[in-house]
């Protein structure tokens, strides 16, 4: 952490947006993490990620639970809302705002201990009630504000930082969230923002329940030989299966590849996903085969990165009730109370 | 790109810029903490090591370290960037220091039996007495006037240097007892060769003010001044009015000294006028608004063609109308612009057109050559000229500059003769002497004050106008006060703490890359300069501004930093978890003469 505040002062030549905001209008204050904490790098891959989309700060809805990860909210836009919820609880608040305004670009942002430990139960129902938002898990394999402990994500076989063995088994959220039915699941590494940064982009432009695990390096509790979420292992181990690019209908497409190898997925908003194949064989759009791969890899030892599935025909939690097109909370008393008369037709509609 | 190699004291001097820009290599950085600390003492004997006249030049001085300072690019989003106030903060540590005196070399207690003569008695030259008497050399300082201070007592006016001030830090070498010749101005190098002197430096400055021979000027000679001959005259009291309506020609710093002079000696309408445009005038900017702010117009554009006289007295100057026009290389020519000449009425006119150098006094057989433009061909390491004895420096060296240029060839040229006394190879220069040192105080705790200040420039308070146009010796300009002068410091952005950067170290984290508030650091794959400037983390402004280049990392990229904006906040290095980046204190004190190295 620093304790002076960054200096408000800029590059003058940052490239803007087209809502005319540079990158750094995108901050929140400074980060009071540890220095080199995996986290800030998610911090500014998000804060890359909303500049490059042009998204309205106002726009957008960040909510967290308890820890490290869960902090760092406050770390990035500092002009949208936010939420700080109790452990392993933002799941369901995240649903409940969702339902109440649909209209806002949901940013869940947990970690290990907040998403696999006392949230657990919360983190699979939200997704397979289908919640429309971007669910993204820092995760470091330790529950770093209590000094180190292994979380439940930590490989089995991996060691503390003083020499203790991991027996238990690992959980993997985003085979997880492959099963319960998130219809986006990414997973990256902190210490890659040219991944991380379209995987965000194009999780937000995602109509549906979208998770990424983000791999993020606890700099002063699980960096050391033998951790598997140290830097070095994971940029041994890292098997990315494709690379993505975000393409804005106005930049023309600039880098070329074999053809064959690419495929492009249009999203909602008019722009184009463009997902390099990495390994040949890898169709990011069949579910079974994804939890087949990543297992696979993961029983040799490999960390799979990238886009790992997605639902061209996602739907969300919202079409699955049939609610109205507006957001709930714009309805006034005069849509949410009919009257007795209305009340009347549908009482006898059930009878 | 190849790494850099950080060793070459060249490195982080550039990144130093007011200190590469100054021609003395002033630590402009390390004393204006010294004067955010309340060291003022300290401040000014950095300075006095450095440039010698730290009071006058705190007044005068052209101040090249400002347009290089990195806060007026850094600044350039606010739309009005500017530079930290590094001259008037020199004069901060001036005022406010206390007796310095204690402080200063004592003469030498043996002689080492050299001679040296010193031909004029103003910066350079005594700059050279200052750098030679301590070591125990015989110097004989001549000079025409019969006080020592040469253009700095003559030229500048007393209402921005007052006698008080330069007369103390002229004292400080006079009290190293040099060899006073006052009043005794040098009409022959032969006959001084022939006094067996084992150096002689010639520090006589631009003494001829350029003439302007258009018609009617002798016929109306008792109106028209030369400019700095009047300016002398001025500060030797023979001079105390001039007439109601002056114009003053010429655009240079001695033009904008004869306006303000003649409103404060009775000219109630003071034009100037100038050949160029406003914009090319060779004044400071600093100076050209001080005039105007006086109620001085300049007007631009105008040759003038004749002066206007009737029954041998001045009543104005003829003026053609210009226009600049530029050929295909950029090159700018005036042509007449094809309107009427105008008539500006006047009673005085003083001619400020430039300075020129003359050597009448110089025999061309002793062996010391002249170029085509019959200047002495000067080394411009050395300061020796052709004649292994002679040295040269300050304005007689190269044309007019100004002080802290004469201090910088003062200081090279003592360096020489002290070389040259010795016996030894005037050409094996002595190498800076220069520290590099953490200033890491804790975990996040350096011995530098480094959040960043988002104040604006400070203005210099001035005495009221009423009261400086009517007295040609009182002081314009009131200095910063104290509050305001440690705002001011506090705007410096340290960029002698070097970011120092230790590969090996390095586990690629990103932390630094995402703190840095201006973008500086990038991790790439290495290319070739033109390519990688093209894939900076934010676009490279400055191509003359280094890129610091690690070595390898791990993954095989390497660390870029551009140093262009960096605002040395030393939040990458608060932010490294392994200690990669350490803020290093650079500091270079240029080299002199053994004595100012060992208390330098």
């Amino acid at each position: 952490m620093t304790y002076i505040v960054k200096p408000r002062l800029r590059h003058p030549a940052l490239p803007v947006n087209k809502l005319g905001f540079t990158h750094r209008d995108y901050e929140g204050t400074v980060s009071t993490l540890c220095a080199g904490c995996g986290h800030d790098s998610i911090s500014a891959a998000i804060i890359q990620a909303c500049f490059e989309l042009a998204i309205e700060p106002h726009r957008v809805a960040k909510l967290s639970g308890i820890g490290c990860s869960s902090k760092t909210p406050t770390y990035f836009l500092g002009q949208s809302h936010g939420f700080n919820s109790v452990h392993g609880r933002m799941p369901s608040v995240l649903t409940g705002a969702n339902l109440a305004n649909k209209d806002l670009i949901y940013l869940g942002v947990s970690g290990d201990g907040d998403s696999a430990s006392i949230g657990l139960g919360q983190f699979v129902h939200c997704i397979r009630r289908g919640v429309n938002m971007v669910y993204i898990t820092e995760n470091n394999g330790v529950y770093g504000l209590t000094k180190g402990q292994f979380s439940a994500t930590a490989d089995k076989g991996s060691k503390s930082k003083g020499g203790a063995s991991n027996m238990d088994t690992a959980l993997d959220l985003a085979s997880m969230a492959l099963m319960v039915g998130a219809s986006f699941v990414g997973r990256s590494f902190s210490g890659d923002k040219e991944q991380m940064v379209p995987l965000i982009m194009a999780a937000m432009r995602h109509p549906g329940p979208a998770f990424i695990d983000i791999v993020s390096p606890c700099v002063a509790f699980n960096n050391h030989a033998g951790s598997t979420k140290a830097y070095d292992f994971v940029r041994a181990h890292n098997e990315a299966v494709n690379s993505l690019d975000i393409m804005e209908p106005r930049n023309p497409i600039t880098v070329e590849y074999a053809p064959g190898t690419t495929e492009e997925v249009a999203l909602h908003d008019g722009s184009t996903l463009r997902l390099a194949k990495l390994d040949a064989s890898y169709d990011p759009h069949d579910r079974i085969m994804a939890m087949a791969y990543l297992q696979a890899k993961a029983a040799k030892g490999e960390f799979v990165t990238g886009l790992i599935y997605m639902d061209r025909q996602a739907g969300d939690l919202h079409a699955n009730l049939g609610t109205v097109d507006a957001p709930l909370n714009s309805l006034s008393e005069k849509e949410l109370c009919p009257g007795a008369k209305a009340l009347d037709g549908f009482n006898t509609s059930h009878r | 790109m190849a790494a850099t190699d950080v060793r070459n004291p060249d490195y982080f001097h550039k990144v130093v810029d007011c200190q590469w820009a100054c021609p003395a290599h002033t630590p402009v950085p390390e004393y204006i903490r010294m004067i955010a600390a309340g060291r003022y003492s300290d401040a000014y004997m950095v300075n006095w090591h450095s440039n010698v006249f730290p009071g006058i030049l705190g007044r005068t001085c052209d101040r090249p370290c400002e347009p290089a300072c990195r806060r007026g690019r850094v600044e350039e989003v606010t739309g009005a960037p500017q530079p930290v106030a590094i001259c008037r903060l020199k004069r901060v540590a001036a005022d406010n220091k206390d007796g310095v005196k204690a402080r200063m070399p004592s003469p030498a207690a043996t002689m080492n039996g050299k001679r040296v003569a010193l031909i004029g008695a103003g910066p350079a030259s005594l700059t050279v007495a200052r750098d030679l008497l301590p070591l125990g050399y015989t110097v004989v300082l001549y000079d025409g006037d019969t006080s020592a201070g040469g253009m700095m007592r003559t030229q500048i006016p007393k209402f921005r240097l007052p006698e008080s001030v330069l007369d103390e830090e002229v004292d400080y070498i006079l009290d190293l007892q040099p060899e006073l010749r006052l009043g005794q101005k040098i009409n022959s190098l032969r006959g001084l060769l022939s006094e067996n002197y084992d150096a002689i430096f010639v520090g006589c400055g631009a003494p001829r003010g350029r003439e302007l021979e258009i018609p009617g000027r002798k016929e109306a000679a008792a109106n028209i001044h030369i400019g700095i001959d009047w300016l002398s005259s001025v500060s030797f009291g023979h001079t105390s009015k001039i007439g109601k309506r002056v114009i003053v020609l010429g655009g240079g710093n001695t033009a904008m000294d004869c306006c303000r002079t003649s409103r404060r000696l009775g000219g109630e309408k003071v034009d100037v006028v100038v050949r160029s445009g406003f914009e090319e005038m060779k004044a400071s900017p600093w100076e050209k608004e001080d005039a105007m702010h006086e109620g001085i117009p300049i007007h631009n554009f105008l040759v003038p063609k004749e002066f206007l006289h009737e029954q041998g007295k001045l009543i104005g100057v003829r003026f053609e109308k210009v226009k600049a026009e530029y050929d295909a290389k950029g090159r700018r020519s005036l042509v007449p612009a094809g309107e009427p000449d105008t008539v500006m009425p006047c009673d005085d006119v003083l001619v400020a057109v430039g300075q020129e150098n003359a050597f009448p006094w110089i025999e061309r057989d002793i062996g010391l050559g002249f170029d085509k433009w019959d200047m002495p061909v000067v080394d411009p390491a050395t300061m020796q000229s052709t004649h292994p004895k002679v040295f040269f420096g300050g304005d007689a060296a190269f044309g007019p500059k100004n002080i802290i240029w004469a201090v910088a060839h003062g200081h090279d040229a003592a360096i020489s003769i002290d070389l040259l006394c010795r016996g030894e190879d005037v050409n094996r220069r002595p190498p800076p002497m220069v520290n590099l040192s953490s200033q890491k105080m804790g975990i996040h705790e350096w011995s530098y004050d480094n959040d960043i200040s988002n104040d604006a420039r400070y203005k210099v308070p001035h005495a009221p106008i009423e009261q400086t146009l009517k007295n040609v010796r009182l002081e314009v300009e009131l200095g910063f006060d104290l509050k305001q002068a440690f705002a001011e410091a506090q705007r410096c952005l340290n960029c002698d703490i070097q970011t120092v950067f230790d590969a090996p170290k390095c586990i690629e984290c990103d932390a630094c890359v995402d703190i840095c508030p201006m973008d500086c650091i990038t991790f790439t794959a290495n290319d070739a300069e033109e390519e990688l400037r093209e894939h900076l983390s934010a676009p490279s402004l400055h191509p003359d501004q280094d890129l610091y280049i690690s070595p390898a990392l791990k993954t095989g990229r390497i660390m870029a930093k551009d140093e262009d904006l960096c605002l040395h906040c030393g939040l990458c290095a608060e932010r490294c978890p392994t200690g990669a980046w350490d803020m290093q204190k650079f500091l270079l004190n240029a080299p002199k003469t053994e004595y100012a190295c060992r208390h330098g």
